[in-house]
């Protein structure tokens, strides 16, 4: 019998999917602003919310993503403030963070699995935690794909949105949230320490060969949601880790492709021997008297 | 004639040293003031704090006659800094980054016919039409140079500020900024230009001001070139030293 017939993959598959899918669509905006680790941080952030959730009875997730929000929130503050001193302020924040969480779960003494909130257990997605995934993962891309030229503007060139007249602080403060609702809604599925990979890799890849940003967020959107879907079927049927295996597969995909995007420069530059190089000749020599 | 821009007693200091020291700027309609100085001087500082990118300790800022605390119709102001902002790190190509020159003037209302057109005239005014699906980390510095200026017309202002729109930029650039900029003026738009010299922008210019140690020098026709900056084929480069190193032909 198929294991893909059993509703605990089809959630698996799914949620993964969706994760797949909204991670690089947010991913891109950080990656465009050179703030690749920041979604590593924001999930060492949530893992306080998911111990408060667990010492309390109430849902993880719901708690995760609150207390995710406000750590968003807080390194938009310190990003905006601070110049120098930012760095440490956002390690405090992310150990801080991370230790909370594991200290308030040791306390409830219910040996709750910390490494499923670490890593990901998609085999074990509830009903409960698939309407959430869903619900969260339309207003994910609602927002990343909806205010995609605003949220352009404002990770391309701050001050100049500022000066164009932009809510650039309120789009800050929309874009820190969405990281944290990204991060709370792929940590079920791959986990609040690697869903980091799945904002950054793809992005990545999509880069290496595309040449726009619509087209790069298209493409790692594309990327993501065949890493989260392929890691599902590898790993479900092998019985490997799930979001370790998704994360593998999405590097593998980027060495593949940036292997296969060398070899085809190099291949170019070598049947046309006669051709300048890469580089754009000045415009001199494009005949534009000066 | 009303002032578009104008900065009164503006002084900023970045921590404890000043960098302005009461200066005043005004710019009217249909105006071009070139804003020039030597590095360090506090030209680009002036316009940032007149765009209110810069705190003003004391002194007071208003764009098109208003306190710029109160200022709203930003699309009426274009602005062209220095060079591409540091984000990057994900490829954009010249028709994204002069689209998001046009989202202040289009609102929170889908792109409209209109908008698409105003994004292609303003890349073809810069003479960049065929570049427009080319990722501007491609393009040189003038041809990135000229995408921001692309950028800030999309918008259509009344006035274009910019920050040493031609400093590093090749020939070939600077004429074609000279020439959109010429359009643009002769349309009847107001300019406010920080440069460390003007070049083929000269004929353009109806007032200079010079700023020169935090404060306004100069504010009237442009400075003729004096010693050995009145040479024409003087390279205007400057070594980063307080004066220049006696050459072995001249006595210390």
């Amino acid at each position: 019998m198929n294991i893909f017939a059993f509703q605990f993959m089809q959630y698996a598959l799914l949620g993964t999917a969706i994760t797949g899918l909204t991670a690089p669509a947010l991913g891109i905006y950080l990656v465009q602003r050179r703030l690749s680790l920041i979604g590593d941080g924001i999930g060492h952030v949530a893992l306080t919310g998911v111990g408060i959730g667990v010492l309390m009875h109430r849902s993880p997730v719901l708690l995760a993503t609150i207390v995710a929000a406000l750590g968003a929130i807080a390194v938009e503050i310190i990003r905006e403030r601070s110049r120098t001193s930012g760095d440490i302020a956002l390690a405090i924040l992310f150990y801080g963070g991370i230790s909370g969480g594991v200290f308030l779960v040791a306390l409830s003494r219910t040996g709750g699995n910390l490494s499923s909130y670490l890593f990901g257990s998609p085999l074990t997605i509830s009903n409960a935690d698939m309407v959430t995934i869903v619900v969260l993962g339309i207003a994910i891309l609602a927002v990343t794909l909806g205010l995609r030229p605003w949220l352009f503007a404002v990770c391309q060139d701050e001050e100049y949105a500022k000066v164009a007249g932009l809510p650039v602080r309120t789009l800050n403060v929309v874009m820190a949230v969405t990281t944290a609702v990204t991060v709370t809604t792929a940590m079920r599925s791959i986990g609040l320490l690697l869903v980091s990979a799945l904002m950054v890799v793809p992005v990545a890849t999509a880069q290496l060969v595309t040449r726009g940003f619509g087209t790069t967020m298209a493409l790692a959107m594309g990327l993501g949601l065949a890493s989260g879907v392929t890691g599902i079927v590898i790993s479900g049927p092998s019985d490997t880790a799930p979001g370790a295996t998704v994360v593998l597969f999405a590097i593998g995909l980027f060495l593949v492709v940036a292997l296969g995007s060398a070899a085809l420069r190099s291949w170019r530059r070598r049947s046309l021997p006669a051709a300048p190089a890469a580089s754009d000749p000045p415009d001199v020599l494009l005949g534009v008297e000066p | 004639m009303s002032a578009v821009l104008e900065v009164r007693r503006g002084v900023v200091a970045y921590g404890e040293r000043p960098v302005l020291r009461g200066v005043d700027l005004t710019v009217h309609t249909g105006e071009v003031v070139a804003i020039l100085g030597a590095n360090g001087s506090g030209k680009s500082t002036l316009v940032r704090a007149a765009l209110g990118l810069v705190p003003l300790a004391s002194g007071s800022v208003s764009l098109f006659g208003t306190p710029i605390k109160r200022f709203k119709n930003w699309s009426r102001l274009g602005y062209v800094p220095q060079r591409l902002g540091a984000g990057g790190g994900v490829p954009a190509t010249v028709g994204e980054v002069v689209a998001s020159g046009r989202l202040g003037r289009r609102g929170w209302r889908p792109s409209s016919t209109a908008d698409r057109e105003a994004i292609r005239a303003a890349i073809e005014a810069v003479g960049l039409g065929d570049r427009a699906k080319d990722p501007v980390g491609t393009l040189s510095g003038g041809q990135q140079q000229r995408t921001l200026i692309a950028r800030a017309l999309a918008g259509q202002p009344e006035l274009l500020v910019l920050d040493e729109p031609t400093a590093g930029v090749d020939a070939a650039s600077t004429e074609a900024f000279a020439a959109a900029l010429g359009d643009f003026v002769h349309g009847g738009g107001s300019v406010a230009l920080v440069a460390h010299e003007l070049g083929p922008l000269a004929p353009l210019i109806s007032r200079a001001v010079v700023v020169h140690d935090g404060v306004i020098a100069h504010d009237g026709p442009i400075p003729e070139p004096a010693g050995h900056h009145a040479d024409p084929d003087h390279d205007h480069v400057h070594p980063h030293a307080p004066h220049l190193p006696p050459s072995l032909w001249e006595r210390p």
